[in-house]
C-alpha cells in the first residue's frame, strides 16, 4: 500500500495501527505529519537530519505536546487537541530508545531493568485487561546478550552495551509501541554492525511494533517493514518498503546513486558451478552472491538492486560479463536528473529501476511496453532475510 | 576531653545539637526552594530567589530581630505556634536552630540547586517513558542524582551552623545551658577578666570542626559523584 495522499483512518479500517495526524511548531521549522500504518512490523521514520524525525517521535510519545492533531494507537486516543484528551507520556506505553541512551547512572545494569519491569508490573495489576506480557525477563536478557552485564554500572558500558540495555529496558516497559530514536547513531561503524544483528532478532522474536527513526538507508533496508518519508517536517511518502522505494520521492531523501527498487526473491538453490545463489524474481531469476546468512531453497530474501546498477539492453546480449538478464517491460520513463531518466521495467510481478543517461533512453527509444532486457551484475547485490512477521496477517 | 570544662563540654554539644537540628528543618525546604528556583518558571520567581538569599547580605542581628518581631511571644507566628501546638522558640535551643537555619538556609539551596541542575532532564524523561508519574520520577530518579549535592550542601550548612552568632544572640538569648553555642560562650570568655585560655580553646574547636566540615563534604561530593559516574 502507497499513500501520498492523505491516509484513511485507520479507526475505518478497524486494523490495528498507529494514526498519526500532527501539527508542531517551532522557531520556524513547522513539522506537519500526517501518516497511518498498521502495527505490528517494523514501521522506518526515515529522512535526513533536521527533518522533524525526532520531533515527531517526540510528539508520539508524548514528551512534546503537538500544537494541534490527534494520535490513535490501536484504537486508543493519545492525544486529541480538537477534544483536549492527552495521555502523558507516563501513561502512553510506549518504549522510548534514545540516541544516548540515557541509562539511570545510580542504578547496576539489572537496577536499570528492573525499573522499567516494576512500573509494568505496577501497570498490569491494575489493569483491567491485562496486557499479554511478550517480553519475558529471561527471553529479553538472552536477546540482547546482557547476562555478563547484569552486575555493571553503566558508565563502564561501552555504547553498543549501553543501547542494548536502553532496548531491553525499554522492552520489559513492555510497551504497545517500541519507539527507537536512532539508536545506532552514536555509535561508530563497528559498534553499529554490532548492534544491528540485535536489532533485528528483536524485530523477529518479539512481538512488539517497532518504529525506527533513522537516516541511515542500510538500517532500513534491513530492518523495516514500511517506511515513512520525511522531510523538512512533511511527509513525502508512506508505505510498504518494496513500494516506496519505487516512488520518485526517494531520490530527494536518499540520492540518486541509493535510488533502486527493494523487493524479495524466493531461494532456488545454489549454483553447483558458480556458487552463487539462485533467486526468484518476479518471472525472472536473479543470482547473488551467497551472504552469511543461511539461504534455504524456498526460503526469502530481501534486496535492493541499484538504478544505476541496472543495464537496460533492447536484446539479450551475449559474451557479457553479466549474469543477470531478467526480461521485462518498459511501464514508465521518468526525469531523473537534467540529463538522467529513471525507468521502471516490469519484470513479471516486480518492478526494477533503471537509471540511464537520457541519451541512452533516447538512443533505445526507451518507452512505456516497449519489451526490454534488464541486466544487473551479480557482484552488486547482496541479500538479506526479509523481516519475519510475527501476528501479521499479510 | 578533660581538658574541657564542663561549661565548654556543654556549649560544645549545644552548637552540635542546634546545628544538627537547623540542618533537618531546613532539608525539606532547602529542596523544595531549589527545586522551585531551578525547575520552575513563576511569577515573582526573581523576588523569591532574592528573599532565599537574604540572609547572606543582611547583618545577623536584622535576621534575629526580624525572628523576635515574628516568632517572638507577641509576634504573629510565635502567639499562634504557643496557642496551636504549645511550641515556644524564644530563648531555647529550638529557637537558636530556627535562627541558625534561617542563616544557613542560602548556602543550602545553593548547593542543592547546584546539584540540582547538574541532573540530566533526559534522564526524567527516559524514566517517564518507563511508565514513572512526577513524584515517582523525583524520588527515583531526580533526589538519588542529586544526592552529594544535598549531602555536601547539610555537612557544609552544619559546619556553618556550629558557630551562627548574631541571629541567635539577638534572638534568644545567652543563656548557659540552653543557647550558649561555641560562639556565645567564646564572646562571653572574651568579656569576663581572665577567660583568655578558654577563649583560644573555644576558637580551637570551632576551627577544627569548621575545617573538618568542609573537608567531609568536599570527600563526600568526590566519592558520591564517582559512584555515579561523573
Amino acid at each position: 500500500m502507497v499513500d501520498a495522499a492523505p491516509p484513511a483512518s485507520l479507526g475505518r479500517l478497524s486494523v490495528p495501527g498507529l494514526d498519526v495526524r500532527v501539527e508542531k511548531r517551532r522557531g520556524d521549522f513547522l513539522l506537519r505529519a500526517e501518516f497511518a500504518l498498521p502495527t505490528p512490523g517494523v514501521v522506518a521514520l526515515f529522512g535526513r537530519s533536521g527533518c522533524g524525525k525526532t520531533t515527531l517521535s517526540h510528539v508520539i510519545a508524548g514528551l512534546i505536546a503537538p500544537d494541534e492533531g490527534r494520535i490513535e494507537l490501536d484504537g486508543t486516543v493519545l492525544v486529541d487537541t480538537a477534544t483536549g484528551s492527552d495521555r502523558p507520556a507516563e501513561r502512553r506505553e510506549i518504549g522510548y530508545v534514545f540516541q544516548d541512551a540515557r541509562l539511570f547512572p545510580h542504578l547496576s545494569v539489572a537496577g536499570n531493568l528492573d525499573y522499567a519491569e516494576r512500573r509494568a508490573a505496577r501497570r498490569a495489576a491494575v489493569a483491567v485487561q491485562r496486557p499479554s506480557r511478550y517480553a519475558n525477563r529471561n527471553q529479553v536478557v538472552d536477546l540482547l546478550a546482557l547476562r555478563p552485564l547484569l552486575d555493571r554500572r553503566p558508565h563502564g558500558l561501552s555504547g553498543g552495551e549501553r543501547q542494548r540495555v536502553a532496548i531491553a529496558r525499554a522492552l520489559l516497559s513492555q510497551p504497545r509501541l517500541l519507539l527507537l530514536d536512532e539508536p545506532l547513531a552514536s555509535l561508530d561503524a563497528a559498534r553499529r554492525e554490532e548492534v544491528l544483528p540485535y536489532l533485528e532478532s528483536l524485530r523477529d522474536e518479539i512481538a512488539v511494533p517497532i518504529i525506527y527513526v533513522s537516516h541511515q538507508f542500510d538500517e532500513v533496508l534491513r530492518l523495516a517493514t514500511h517506511v515513512v518519508l520525511l522531510d523538512a517536517g512533511r511527509v513525502l511518502a508512506q508505505g510498504e518498503l518494496g513500494a516506496v522505494s519505487l516512488l520518485p520521492q526517494m531520490r530527494a531523501i536518499v540520492g540518486p546513486d541509493a535510488v533502486g527498487a527493494i523487493f524479495s526473491g524466493t531461494v532456488l538453490g545454489t549454483d553447483p558451478d558458480s556458487g552463487l545463489l539462485r533467486l526468484r524474481v518476479g518471472r525472472g531469476e536473479l543470482q547473488i552472491r551467497a551472504s552469511a546468512h543461511a539461504a534455504v531453497a524456498g526460503g526469502r530474501l530481501r534486496l535492493q538492486v541499484l538504478a544505476r546498477d541496472v543495464i537496460v539492453a533492447l536484446e539479450e546480449p551475449r559474451a557479457i560479463s553479466v549474469r543477470n538478464h531478467l526480461r521485462g517491460t518498459v511501464t514508465a520513463v521518468a526525469d531523473d536528473d537534467a540529463d538522467t531518466d529513471l525507468v521502471s521495467i516490469d519484470i513479471g510481478g516486480e518492478t526494477l529501476l533503471a537509471r540511464l543517461t537520457r541519451a541512452a533512453t533516447r538512443g533505445l527509444d526507451l518507452r512505456p511496453g516497449l519489451p526490454v532486457w534488464a541486466l544487473v551484475k551479480s557482484v552488486t547485490l547482496r541479500g538479506r532475510p526479509p523481516p519475519k512477521l510475527l501476528n501479521a496477517r499479510a | 576531653m578533660t581538658w574541657l570544662s564542663p561549661e565548654e563540654l556543654s556549649a560544645l554539644h549545644l552548637s552540635l545539637i542546634v546545628a544538627a537540628r537547623s540542618v533537618l528543618l531546613n532539608l525539606p525546604f532547602a529542596i523544595l526552594a531549589a527545586w522551585l528556583l531551578t525547575r520552575r518558571r513563576f511569577f515573582g520567581r526573581m523576588a523569591f530567589d532574592a528573599l532565599v538569599h537574604l540572609p547572606m547580605v543582611l547583618p545577623p542581628v536584622v535576621v534575629g530581630y526580624l525572628l523576635l518581631l515574628l516568632f517572638g511571644r507577641r509576634g504573629p507566628v510565635g502567639a499562634f505556634l504557643a496557642r496551636v501546638f504549645d511550641v515556644e522558640l524564644v530563648f531555647n535551643r529550638n529557637g537558636a536552630a530556627l535562627a541558625t537555619a534561617v542563616m544557613c538556609f542560602p548556602f543550602m539551596v545553593r548547593a542543592i540547586r547546584l546539584s540540582l541542575e547538574a541532573v540530566d532532564l533526559g534522564l526524567e524523561e527516559a524514566a517517564r517513558t518507563l511508565g514513572a508519574g512526577p513524584v515517582d520520577r523525583f524520588v527515583t530518579i531526580t533526589l538519588p542524582l542529586m544526592l552529594p549535592g544535598v549531602l555536601a550542601g547539610a555537612v557544609t550548612a552544619f559546619a556553618a551552623g556550629l558557630g551562627e552568632f548574631g541571629a541567635v544572640i539577638t534572638f534568644v538569648s545567652n543563656i548557659p545551658g540552653e543557647t550558649r553555642t561555641l560562639p556565645l560562650a567564646l564572646y562571653t570568655a572574651l568579656q569576663s577578666p581572665g577567660g583568655d585560655r578558654e577563649a583560644a580553646r573555644l576558637a580551637a574547636i570551632s576551627l577544627t570542626l569548621g575545617l573538618g566540615g568542609l573537608l567531609l563534604a568536599e570527600w563526600l561530593t568526590r566519592r558520591l559523584r564517582r559512584r555515579l559516574g561523573a
